[in-house]
C-alpha cells in the first residue's frame, strides 16, 4: 500500500483486493458485541471537513474510533475559496498537531494532492470536487462483491451525472481494475468530452443498458444542473434517466441496485425502487464504515492482523 | 560621447563581426570596424561565442503597477525584462486602476523612464475598466506622451460583437491594433484546464478549445468588414492556426502571438509533473493544451501564420499559487526565459534559426507595436538595441535566480538552453555578463 489514498486509480489490482479482504475480516468484528479494536490506540485521525458531509464524515469517524484511534473533527467550511484561512495553513496547523492521518472533504478537485505535500501523515479522500471518492468505490466494489459473490466479469452500469460526479471517476478507475466491466449511461450534456478514453463503454440509452446489467448504480443529480441547461427538465430527465418501477422490471432477477445517497427520490430513482430488497442502500452505508477501517488501518495499523488482540 | 566595441558577435548566428557602437547608434559593423587599435574606445565587450540578436521585444507583459506591487513593478519588471534579453516592453491595461485613460498609461511610461531597464510601451485598455460596456479614451491615450498603438482588455475578451466592432473601426484613425484575449466568455465559465482527456479525468471544469476559436474567427471577419487591424494574443490550439491560415490567405490584416509556454509545455503537466499534479504553477489563461496543439503551433510560427512571441509575463506572488487548484491564480512569468524556451522549442527542433528568432522576437512584434526605434537589424545607423546570447550551455532553471518580484515559472527544475549574457539598451549596457549592471 501506498501512504495515501487519494486516487482509485493509484491502487493496483493487488492493493484493491486488499482492502476488500481485510474489511471481510473486519466485518467480522463488526458483528461482535464488542466492536472496538485496539489497532490503532494512540494514533490521531483529524476529518478535515470543507464541504458538509455528516454521512460521511461519521463514517470515518465510527470506523477510527472502532480502531480506537483518537478522532479531531475538524470542520472547516468557507476555505481559502472564500478568503478563510489558507489550505496549506490549515495543514501545517494539523501537522503541528501531530496528525497521523488527514481524511479531507474538499470542494476543489486536487485538494487532497497539495495537502500531501504539505503534512507528513497519511492524506485519505473523502471526496474532492468532482475528481474522485475512493472509499466509495471501495466500499460500492466490498458491497457488490458481497452480493454477487465476484467483481471479475459484473457488468456494472453507472447512471447520471458522470460529469460531476467523484463517485464515478472512482468507480470506473477501480472496477476496471478489478475486471469488472462498465457502461456509464447519461445525456451527453453530462458526460465529459474526452469519455471515449475511459475504460468503459458509453450509453445515452438506459433502456437498452438495464437487461444486460447486474448492479445498476444511480448517481445524484442535483437539480442545479437544469439550470445551466444540462438538461430541460426534472420531469424529462426523469423520464428518460430515471430508475422507476417499469424500468426496473427490466433488470434481470438477480442483479442490484445501488446508490452512493444522498437519493433524490422520484427524481433518478424511484422510492419503490429505492426500498426493494435487490436495493443495497442501506447496506452500503454500514460497509462503508468497514471498507473504511480496513483502509485506516492498512495505512497506519502495519503489519498485525487485523483482527488480532481483541479487546 | 561613448563608445562601445563588442567583439566577434555571431550576428543572427553568422561568422563573428565586430559591433562598434557610438552615442547609442550603430556605427559600423565589420571584421575590424573603426581601423586597428588606435581609435578611442570607451569599453570593449568580448562576445566570442556569443549570438547577436536585435533587443527582444514582447507584446504582452504584465508589469502588474499600479495596484499589484506584491507580484510586480514597473522597475522589477524591467529588470526582469532586461536580464531575459529584451529592450521593450508592452505593459498590460489590467492594472489597478485600470490603464484606461491617458494619466495611467501615462505614468507607467514614465516609470519605465526612470527605471531605465528597456522602454516600456503601455497597452491602453479597450472598454472602461475592462467592464467590456464603453470604450476607453483610446484616442487620448493614443495621442497622450504614451503613444499608446496597441489596446487590449487582455485577461477579459471583448466578447461583445458590437463593441468590438467599433474598437476595430475607432483605433484605424490613428493607426491602431486591438489586441484580443479570444475567450467567450459563456463557454468558459469556471474553465480550469484545457477540456480534454486530462480535465476529464482530474476533474477540472474544462476550457473548450473552440471558445477561443470562435472569437479569432469572429474577430477575423470583423477586422475584414471593417478594414483594420486585428492581433490575436496568445493563440493556444490547433484550431485557431487553422482560423489564422485561412485569415492571412484572404490578405487580411490580422496578426497573432504565441507564448513561451504554450510552445513548451501541454495539459499533461497538471496531472503529471514534477512538482505533483494539480500543481497550479501550471495555470495560465489560455489553459496549455496538447501536444498536437504545441506541434502545430511551432509549424504555425515557423511558417508565419504565427507571426510573434509574447511571453504574456504574468507575476503573482507565492500565496495566490499555494493553494488549490480552482483557488489560484491563472498566469505565469515568463521574461527571463522567453529565450531559452524559444530556442529548446523552435531552434533546437530546426524549426527556426537565429535570424527567424529574431524575426519573431524582435523585429514582428515591433511592427506591430509601431515601435519605430526597436526591431531593426543589426548594421550602421541603427539604434544600437543588441542581445548577446549563448546558446551552448543549459541549466536547471532555479525560480530563486530570477530578478522578478514574483517565483512562479513553471520550467521550475526542468533544463533549458541558453543564457542571456548581455543586453543593450541604445548602446547602454543594462545586463553585462548576465547580470543587471
Amino acid at each position: 500500500m501506498k501512504r495515501h489514498l487519494i486516487s482509485a486509480a493509484d491502487l493496483t489490482r493487488d492493493d484493491a483486493l486488499l482492502i476488500l479482504d481485510t474489511a471481510e475480516e473486519l466485518a467480522r468484528v463488526s458483528e461482535r458485541s464488542i466492536k472496538k479494536l485496539p489497532t490503532l490506540r494512540g494514533r490521531t485521525v483529524v476529518n478535515l471537513f470543507f464541504e458538509d458531509s455528516t454521512r460521511t464524515r461519521i463514517s470515518f469517524e465510527a470506523a477510527a474510533k472502532r480502531l480506537s484511534a483518537d478522532v479531531i473533527n475538524f470542520s472547516a467550511r468557507g476555505s481559502s475559496l472564500s478568503k478563510g484561512e489558507s489550505l496549506k495553513d490549515t495543514a501545517l496547523t494539523l501537522e503541528a498537531m501531530g496528525a497521523d492521518a488527514v481524511i479531507i472533504r474538499h470542494g476543489a478537485s486536487g485538494a487532497p494532492h497539495r495537502l500531501a505535500g504539505w503534512v507528513h501523515g497519511s492524506v485519505v479522500n473523502a471526496g474532492d470536487g468532482t475528481h474522485e471518492h475512493p472509499t466509495q468505490a471501495l466500499l460500492d466494489a466490498f458491497s457488490m462483491r458481497r452480493r454477487m459473490g465476484r467483481l471479475d466479469g459484473l457488468k456494472v452500469a453507472i447512471v447520471g451525472d458522470v460529469l460531476h460526479s467523484r463517485v464515478a471517476r472512482s468507480n470506473v478507475a477501480l472496477l476496471h481494475t478489478l475486471g469488472a466491466e462498465v457502461t456509464l449511461v447519461a445525456p451527453p450534456t453530462l458526460l465529459p468530452v474526452a469519455v471515449g478514453t475511459w475504460p468503459c463503454q458509453v450509453s445515452y440509452d438506459l433502456d437498452a443498458v438495464l437487461p444486460k446489467t447486474d448492479v445498476v448504480m444511480m448517481l445524484r443529480v442535483q437539480l442545479e444542473r437544469m439550470n445551466a441547461a444540462y438538461f430541460p427538465s426534472a420531469r424529462e430527465y426523469s423520464r428518460r434517466y430515471g430508475l422507476d418501477r417499469d424500468r426496473f422490471a427490466r433488470l434481470h432477477d438477480d442483479a442490484i441496485v445501488m446508490h452512493p445517497g444522498p437519493m433524490n427520490r422520484g427524481m433518478e430513482i424511484s422510492a419503490e425502487v429505492a426500498d426493494s430488497a435487490r436495493s443495497t442502500i442501506v447496506e452500503q452505508v454500514g460497509n462503508g464504515v468497514t471498507v473504511r477501517m480496513a483502509v485506516l488501518y492498512l495505512l497506519l495499523g502495519g503489519s498485525e492482523s487485523a483482527i488480532g488482540g481483541t479487546e | 560621447m561613448s563608445t562601445i566595441l563588442i567583439r566577434g558577435a555571431r550576428i543572427l548566428g553568422a561568422d563573428p563581426r565586430d559591433i562598434l557602437i557610438r552615442d547609442g547608434v550603430i556605427a559600423e559593423v565589420g571584421e575590424r570596424p573603426g581601423g586597428r587599435e588606435d581609435h578611442r574606445v570607451d569599453q570593449i565587450v568580448d562576445a566570442d561565442g556569443l549570438i547577436a540578436l536585435p533587443g527582444l521585444v514582447d507584446l504582452h507583459t504584465h508589469l502588474r503597477e499600479p495596484g499589484r506591487e506584491d507580484a510586480e513593478t514597473v522597475e522589477t519588471g524591467t529588470r526582469a525584462a532586461a536580464r531575459g534579453g529584451f529592450t521593450a516592453v508592452h505593459a498590460m491595461a489590467n492594472t489597478s486602476p485600470v490603464a484606461d485613460t491617458a494619466g495611467v498609461v501615462e505614468q507607467v511610461w514614465h516609470l519605465g523612464r526612470t527605471y531605465g531597464h528597456c522602454d516600456v510601451q503601455p497597452v491602453g485598455a479597450v472598454t472602461s475598466g475592462l467592464e467590456g460596456r464603453q470604450l476607453a479614451e483610446l484616442g487620448a491615450m493614443a495621442e497622450s506622451a504614451a503613444r499608446v498603438r496597441v489596446f487590449s482588455d487582455d485577461g477579459m475578451c471583448v466578447s461583445d460583437a458590437v463593441l468590438m466592432r467599433r474598437a476595430l473601426e475607432y483605433v484605424k484613425a490613428f493607426d491602431g491594433v486591438v489586441a484580443q484575449h479570444a475567450q467567450e466568455p459563456r463557454l468558459t465559465e469556471g474553465a480550469q484546464l484545457n477540456e480534454g482527456e486530462v480535465s476529464a479525468r482530474l476533474g477540472l471544469t474544462g476550457w473548450p478549445a473552440v471558445a477561443e476559436e470562435a472569437i479569432i474567427a469572429r474577430d477575423c471577419l470583423l477586422a475584414a468588414h471593417v478594414g483594420s487591424r486585428l492581433h490575436v494574443c496568445h493563440v493556444s490550439t490547433a484550431g485557431s492556426v487553422e482560423i489564422l491560415r485561412w485569415a492571412k490567405s484572404k490578405g487580411w490584416d490580422v496578426t497573432a502571438e504565441v507564448t513561451p509556454h504554450h510552445l513548451l509545455l501541454t495539459d499533461s503537466c497538471a496531472e503529471k509533473s514534477p512538482l505533483g499534479p494539480y500543481n497550479p504553477i501550471y495555470k495560465v489563461n489560455p489553459p496549455l493544451r496538447t501536444a498536437e496543439d504545441v506541434r502545430v503551433l511551432r509549424e504555425a510560427l515557423a511558417d508565419g501564420t504565427i507571426d510573434c512571441v509574447a511571453t504574456d509575463h504574468a507575476p503573482h506572488p507565492v500565496e495566490d499559487k499555494e493553494t488549490e487548484w480552482a483557488a489560484a491564480a491563472m498566469g505565469m512569468i515568463g521574461l527571463e526565459t522567453a529565450l531559452s524556451a524559444v530556442q529548446e522549442a523552435m531552434v533546437e527542433t530546426g524549426l527556426l534559426d537565429w535570424a527567424g528568432v529574431a524575426d519573431r522576437m524582435s523585429a514582428r512584434p515591433a511592427r506591430i507595436g509601431r515601435l519605430a526605434g526597436h526591431g531593426h537589424p543589426i548594421e550602421a545607423g541603427a539604434p544600437a538595441n543588441i542581445t548577446l546570447y549563448d546558446p551552448s550551455v543549459r541549466a536547471r532553471v532555479d525560480p530563486t535566480a530570477m530578478v522578478s518580484r514574483s517565483r512562479n515559472t513553471p520550467y521550475e527544475g526542468m533544463t533549458l538552453p541558453g543564457r542571456v549574457v548581455a543586453t543593450f539598451l541604445r548602446g547602454r549596457p543594462t545586463v553585462l555578463e548576465g547580470k543587471l549592471v
